[in-house]
């Protein structure tokens, strides 16, 4: 089964919804054990990354995380879910992820020109750069949604896809078994939905 | 880069999608559940659901019909309608919508836009505007078009966007329903006033309008319409199409 994770962060009706539809059962939990036995986690995240970090730390759920991560147990990160794997973000100062992927979550704004709206909201294309499981149905640019002022950067070889906005945006990562996409896969229609099918087929 | 939207949107009354011409004069057009999975799959990049309800049945009504169409519709959902405290947001937000549109519920108490926004998040809410010249200026009308509040457009929607709103809808009273294609001159004043996503809504009647709407004004985001794909006057697929081949970037 595919536990999402609940740390009070976000609206999980579409994400739960989505697995449904691809006939995969999903539960929301934020008890321990239930996310520890798990056959693969979402860790999803709207919202400021301060904010989502102190409550995954005040849940304890950030232990909870890095365990399933030594593990091996198949991990997604989306969204604010995503950033909050890599070691820091700079949103407002300093804050201290998760440091399961190498990089840093960093403004838009210091890469992309003037002029371009932010955040980066709407549909944009997928440029891959990298064979990874959970994209193993998703064509070079397959359109996904996004909405986001913030990017993961210097990610190093963890890139699987970037996206095209006056700059290339990290747009999906991959170490190992911890996998993150910046984009809303529950918001992207059947590319979207083929993405989280082939994360469903990921196993230990 | 980011495409250009094309977004159908569904005005509901008692749980049945409906479009008026120039706000006046409803005719029923179909199940709002059927009607977005077809939007859906026909490739539209977002979708509106507008809760024109006064009652408290229709209310509850839209809420389930809400839910059914979250649960089985994956692009993005916009809620507007009946939207007048941080608890309506609530509300629909937990039904699935994804972001939702305040109108009147702004015009009323101006504070719902900076709550919202600090609850939710600038990219949650979205500021619709039904806006007309009256004596040669833009005004803000409220209840659905029917009540000149004085106030003038432009310096709402920017004291709107500086509270948090993170996307303007412009809804052009003067050109709704016409189908004689967008305002552009009262699109360029909104687009030129804020640095948030605009989207055009009110008097698309071909595809040539959306064309014309996008090479125009290159900084518009997206294109609303009803009618007009309700009965299959425009169909999305070919709409989007066009847009491609005339250059526009465009999701196919």
């Amino acid at each position: 089964m595919t536990v999402i994770i609940d740390y009070g962060v976000g609206n999980l009706f579409s994400l739960k919804s989505s697995f449904a539809s691809i006939g995969e059962e999903a539960a929301v939990s934020r008890d321990e054990k239930t996310i520890l036995s798990a056959d693969r986690v979402i860790l999803p995240g709207v919202g400021a990354f301060s904010d989502a970090a102190a409550k995954l730390r005040e849940t304890r759920l950030d232990r909870t995380v890095k365990q399933l991560a030594e593990d091996g147990v198949p991990l997604m990160g989306i969204c604010l879910g995503m950033q909050l794997l890599f070691d820091k973000s700079y949103e407002y100062g300093e804050h201290e992820g998760l440091g399961l992927i190498k990089g840093s979550v960093r403004p838009i704004a210091d890469v992309i020109p003037k002029g371009l709206k932010i955040p980066h909201i709407g549909w944009n294309a997928l440029d891959i750069k990298k064979e990874c499981p959970i994209f193993k149905k998703i064509k070079n640019g397959d359109f996904v949604y996004f909405v986001h002022s913030y990017y993961a950067a210097d990610c190093g070889d963890s890139v699987v896809a970037t996206s095209e906005y006056g700059a290339p945006l990290t747009a999906a990562v991959s170490s190992g078994n911890v996998f993150g996409c910046q984009f809303h896969p529950e918001k992207s229609g059947d590319v979207g939905l083929a993405i989280l099918k082939a994360f469903c087929e990921v196993t230990r | 880069m980011i495409t250009k939207r094309i977004i159908p949107c569904l005005d509901v009354k008692d749980g049945r999608v409906v479009k008026g011409v120039n706000f006046k004069g409803l005719g029923d057009v179909a199940s709002p559940v059927e009607l977005a999975k077809f939007y859906s799959s026909a490739g539209a990049d977002e979708l509106v659901f507008y809760d024109i309800t006064a009652s408290a049945e229709g209310r509850a009504l839209f809420t389930d019909i809400l839910v059914e169409t979250a649960k089985s519709v994956f692009i993005p959902l916009t809620v507007g309608g009946g939207i007048n405290s941080v608890r309506d947001f609530d509300r629909v937000l937990k039904c699935g919508a994804d972001k939702v549109s305040v109108n009147s519920g702004a015009i009323r108490d101006p504070s719902i836009v900076s709550e919202a926004a600090k609850l939710y998040g600038d990219q949650c809410v979205v500021l619709s505007a039904d806006i007309a010249r009256v004596d040669g200026a833009f005004r803000v009308f409220a209840k659905g078009g029917r009540e000149n509040t004085g106030m003038e457009a432009i310096e709402w929607i920017k004291r709107c966007v500086e509270n948090g709103a993170g996307e303007i809808v412009v809804n052009s009273i003067d050109t709704d329903g016409v189908k004689r294609g967008f305002d552009f001159e009262m699109l360029k004043a909104v687009s030129d006033a804020v640095s948030v996503p605009v989207i055009a809504s009110g008097g698309a009647g071909c595809i040539e309008d959306f064309i014309t709407l996008f090479k125009t004004l290159p900084k518009v985001d997206a294109g609303l319409a009803a009618s007009i794909f309700h009965f299959g006057e425009v169909s999305i697929k070919d709409l989007k199409e066009k847009m491609a081949e005339a250059g526009i970037p465009v999701r196919l």
